[in-house]
């Protein structure tokens, strides 16, 4: 069920042209600043973009091809736009079932409970719109993509018409989604947070063109892309739960660079994490400390640095195959004499748990 | 004697009004959802041309109707040609002239109901596997409600008051064409003013109920349907 892409469309003050593969589940992120062209390809890969051209393939089915475009009614698509945009004159249960009723005979017939169901709507499903508040009426639309069994589901900026509470009302759905679902999820957004924590993939768009795709955790910690640059600049690991230790109340994660210490979680061991180390929180020392109160040290090797502004600089650093983002003065990395291939530690000093 | 020309009148009136709004709502829907979604850079000729009943006096459409519409004009011609009789002076001539006076009046509230939509629901539905036929009927009709009945009752009320129209191509034949704006008229003419009263304070009445009801269902209807 990949996606393949290959898509142009020219508007008089804006041109947008990409190309990229998606795999067949997990969410991407479009992201990059307003303005870059993440709606219009969002719309165009829905077809509701008349004038755009290329080629597009979801699983099996060809979407477009050249001038021949399938229209948006006759693709397999689920759509959430930035406001939740229900059908005022239809209740939450009409809104959801309005997809459903639409589906090709021979399609199969998702139901409607389980849209519900990960939602959480079995409560409102007989109330009308305007009695629901921002957040429900988001969780309502996003039901009522889902409920069609949709070969790829686009979601323009679901959370950003809500305010911080709602936001956080929502997100613990998006992740049950990112979960649950065997489909491509295309993500737009312009928060980095959200992006670190739901997307699996990154598409980076600059003024209408593709400035780098791949794994998010890759991205995040390329020095070539403005991500690494901004003030809040992390890197991402992938991790596993190993275990946890009573005495002190702390959970081991083991990634491909070592064991990360931290504060105990209640995941059974095995599950799958994902970490989120600031750059400003790590630091460097050429000797391994021994008198320090920090518990989280990996032998490491610098792989290349980059100017951050006048006084900092960005030091990727390599844990075994994970990257890390480490900002350190100009100062310290001039008197450390960091260059590339150096062995050096790093000094983890706090980590998140993402999910 | 009177009163049963007038209520001839009335009911003439009456059937004249419903008809006209039935072929307007017809006629102007498709031509409302038109100009509320073409890109056409020349929509506002037609727009303007819509709105020309609004300005034009009665008695200058009527005359050219009159014109157009009996034995020499080109629409008597042709009905003639296709074994019909000319349409001046008779119940049909009257509905083909109020259908077009009272155009405005229903292709303007429709076109406004169908822009104040916006695309983005009729965008959501595509996206959701309804077609463009579909989309116009589960989507855009139902949101247009307010504008449905506040452009059938314009249109309604607007024919129920013609007089210069009628009388320029129907003229005043009691029974087939005589309606009740003009049987007000003939009242006075004779100065009858008790029976002018009777039917004027009855339609001021009756229209001013009938707004009251548009305005009240539209409030309605507008708290429980506002979109978001």
């Amino acid at each position: 069920m990949a996606v393949e892409a290959r898509l142009s469309l020219v508007r008089e003050s804006f041109s947008l042209a990409v190309e990229f593969t998606l795999p067949g589940r997990g969410v991407t992120a479009l992201f990059g600043p307003s303005g870059c062209g993440k709606t219009s390809l969002l719309r165009t890969l829905a077809g509701l973009e008349p004038q755009a051209r290329g080629y597009l393939k979801v699983g099996d089915a060809i979407w477009q091809d050249g001038a021949f475009s399938l229209p948006p009614h006759r693709r397999s698509l689920g759509y959430v736009f930035q406001e939740p945009s229900l059908f005022a004159h239809l209740n939450v249960r009409r809104n959801i079932e309005y997809g459903l009723r639409r589906l090709p005979r021979h399609a199969e017939r998702p139901s409607l409970e389980r849209a519900v169901a990960l939602l959480g709507l079995e409560k409102l499903l007989e109330r009308k719109p305007h009695q629901l508040s921002g957040g429900e009426q988001q969780r309502v639309a996003i039901a009522r993509a889902l409920a069609v069994n949709p070969a790829m589901l686009l979601l323009d900026e679901p959370l950003a018409a809500l305010d911080e509470a709602r936001k956080a009302e929502i997100l613990p759905w998006l992740e049950t989604l990112h979960r649950a679902l065997a489909i491509p999820v295309l993500y737009v957004s312009h928060s980095r947070d959200e992006v670190a924590r739901l997307a699996d993939y990154l598409l980076l768009l600059e003024e209408g063109r593709l400035r780098a795709a791949g794994p998010v955790d890759q991205l995040f910690a390329r020095l070539d892309l403005p991500l690494a640059h901004q003030p809040d600049a992390e890197t991402i690991i992938q991790g596993r739960v190993a275990g946890h230790d009573p005495e002190y109340e702390l959970s081991w994660l083991d990634f491909s660079g070592g064991r990360f210490l931290l504060a105990r979680n209640h995941l059974p061991e095995g599950s799958p994490v994902r970490l989120q180390v600031k750059a400003n929180d790590v630091s460097i020392t050429l000797a391994r400390q021994q008198d320090t109160s920090i518990l989280n040290i990996f032998p490491a090797v610098v792989e290349a640095l980059a100017e951050d502004d006048k006084a900092k600089v960005m030091v990727r650093l390599m844990l075994g195959k994970q990257p890390l983002l480490c900002r350190v003065t100009r100062k310290s990395a001039a008197d450390l004499e960091l260059v590339p291939g150096k062995k050096v530690f790093v000094q983890v000093k706090s980590v998140a748990l993402l999910l | 004697m009177f009163v049963e020309q007038d209520l001839q009148a009335l009911w003439l009136s009456l059937k004249l009004a419903s008809l006209t709004t039935l072929i307007l709502l017809l006629l102007g829907t498709p031509l409302a959802w038109w100009l509320a979604r073409s890109r056409w850079r020349y929509r506002f000729v037609l727009e303007a041309l819509v709105a020309l009943p609004l300005v034009l006096p009665p008695t200058v459409l009527g005359f050219y109707l009159l014109v157009a519409l009996g034995p020499e004009g080109p629409v008597g011609q042709l009905m003639q040609s296709l074994g019909g009789g000319p349409l001046a002076f008779t119940f049909a001539g009257l509905v083909v002239g109020s259908v077009l006076y009272s155009l405005p009046f229903v292709v303007q509230p429709l076109q406004n109901a169908f822009q104040s939509i916006g695309q983005r629901p009729m965008e959501v539905a595509a996206t959701l596997g309804a077609s463009p036929m579909d989309r116009f009927f589960s989507v855009a009709l139902p949101l247009a409600r307010p504008g449905f009945l506040t452009a059938a009752v314009l249109g309604f009320a607007h024919t129920l008051g013609e007089f210069g129209v009628v009388l320029m191509i129907g003229g005043n034949i009691p029974g087939r064409t005589q309606v009740i704006s003009i049987a007000i008229y003939d009242h006075v003419e004779a100065l009858e003013y008790g029976s002018a009263h009777g039917i004027a304070a009855g339609l001021l009445l009756f229209s001013f109920v009938l707004l009251l009801a548009v305005y009240g269902l539209n409030r309605r209807w507008s708290g429980a349907a506002s979109w978001r």
